[in-house]
């Protein structure tokens, strides 16, 4: 048994979000809409040890596949992650968070003046570049830290 | 054109931008031709800031293609003063116009506007956002009088904030132009625009005096530093009135260097240049309407 299992239960069914950069394991729980009030089991490491990223956070969600859409937004704060559907204790599926071609609904504009910041009935809207995202509503393009800008509670 | 709505400068490509200058100058010179054009069409006039020239050509271009306008009037005076979301606000006006013509104060309105409208849109100024007719002008008018070819062109002033700039720099990158950006170091493009420009591999200088590249220049665009979208006074009274050109200025300029301004100046041009040659800001101003009635025709 590993020094991270020690830490963080083993689910018998969910979703195992893994290789997240230390520290963000809160942001990617945000950025996912996971508050603990849907009652799902959530377990969170961070700052454990890591061969790969030398320190890293890791999230275990019962009860709950995540799908691929719903995760690859995650690589804009954690590229590295990856993702592991468990079932009856064991992983039956792994593969890689990619970048979304858009995010909806995640971020906010930093631009007061931007219209999707409004009392409008739209939800802001991101188109994801190579080195950040762009404001598909003002232009507005947010480079650096992209987790203050996380709208969603 | 290919395009229902007219949102940004960045819609159009050169094949686009030439077809309506071409037109533009086939109705400038017979607009009799086009007199009865679009007769029972009505175009909405939603100005959520205050304009004279684009608001007045808008209405001029479409009562000379034969039409009408509707006029929302002051912001004051309509629902949007009793809380009404814009997206509301489009989805009522679409059942009284052919066409919509939005100005707002917010970046990305007219693009909100595009979603929820069933009618064509045009951009008459979104905040600090695009100024795409305004553009059209821009280039029809240096066209005119400077060419589009192998063109070097000065743009002066408000570049964080004036629309006017954000797709005039845009629209030149279909023609390659050279384009020197001349603004203190606080006003320099946003980084959205510095992006679009890097991309198209546009040929971009910046510089903090209009001294280093005036003699170079086929034209130069000046712009009035924006007060009104300054968030902090203090900080719009720091480059208020830094980049002024006179008369004595523009004598270390070429004899045919053109210079254009979207109006309106505060004091940014002096008035002794308008008795110079080079002052086509005017004209400009004028040329609003046979392109305006050009897109018109072609969105309508």
């Amino acid at each position: 048994m590993t020094d991270t299992e020690l830490r963080v239960s083993k689910i018998e069914d969910g979703t195992v979000i893994d290789h997240i950069a230390a520290g963000q394991a809160l942001n990617v729980l945000a950025i996912l809409g996971i508050d603990g009030t849907s009652g799902e089991g959530v377990s969170v490491g961070m700052n454990v040890p890591s061969n790969r990223l030398g320190r890293k956070d890791i999230v275990k969600v019962e009860g709950r596949e995540l799908s691929q859409n719903e995760v690859d937004v995650l690589s804009l704060i954690a590229p590295a992650a990856t993702i592991n559907i468990v079932r009856d204790f064991d992983v039956v599926e792994k593969h890689r968070v990619s970048r979304p071609e858009t995010v909806v609904g995640i971020l906010s504009c930093p631009n007061a003046n931007c219209i999707s910041t409004a009392n409008e009935p739209v939800e802001s809207r991101f188109d994801v570049l190579d080195d950040g995202v762009r404001c598909a509503y003002c232009d507005t393009i947010i480079r650096e830290s992209l987790a203050a800008h996380i709208s969603v509670a | 054109m290919r395009h229902d709505h007219l949102l940004s400068a960045k819609q159009l490509s050169r094949g686009d931008i030439e077809a309506l200058l071409d037109r533009a100058a086939e109705i400038a010179a017979d607009p009799g031709a086009v007199a009865g054009a679009h007769a029972d069409t009505l175009l909405a006039l939603c100005f959520f800031e205050p304009s004279t020239r684009t608001k007045m050509s808008f209405d001029a271009a479409m009562k000379r293609l034969g039409g009408d306008t509707v006029d929302m009037g002051g912001v004051e005076s309509s629902s949007v003063s009793k809380g009404e979301s814009l997206a509301d606000t489009v989805r009522v006006v679409e059942g009284y116009a052919d066409a919509l013509v939005l100005r707002h104060p917010s970046e990305g309105a007219a693009k909100l506007a595009s979603e929820f409208a069933d009618l064509p849109v045009i951009n008459a100024g979104d905040g600090a956002g695009q100024h795409p007719t305004q553009t059209l002008l821009d280039l029809y008018t240096i066209r005119e009088n400077a060419g589009l070819e192998d063109l070097t062109i000065g743009i002066m002033g408000d570049l964080k904030y004036g629309r006017t700039v954000h797709s005039l720099a845009h629209a030149l990158t279909n023609f390659e132009a050279n384009q020197h950006f001349v603004s203190p170091e606080s006003l320099r493009l946003p980084r959205g625009v510095r992006y679009d420009l890097h991309e198209a591999g546009a040929n971009v200088r910046e510089h903090t005096e209009v001294g280093d590249v005036l003699g170079s220049l086929d034209v130069l665009y000046v712009t009035r530093i924006q007060r009104e979208r300054f968030p902090d006074e203090n900080e719009y009274r720091q480059v208020a009135g830094e980049y002024r050109i006179d008369a004595a200025l523009l004598e270390a300029a070429r004899d045919d260097l053109t210079v254009m301004h979207p109006l309106p100046r505060v004091d940014e041009i002096a008035a002794d240049v308008d008795e110079t040659d080079h002052a086509t800001y005017f004209e400009q101003a004028h040329n609003g309407v046979p392109v305006r009635m050009a897109l018109l025709d072609s969105l309508l």
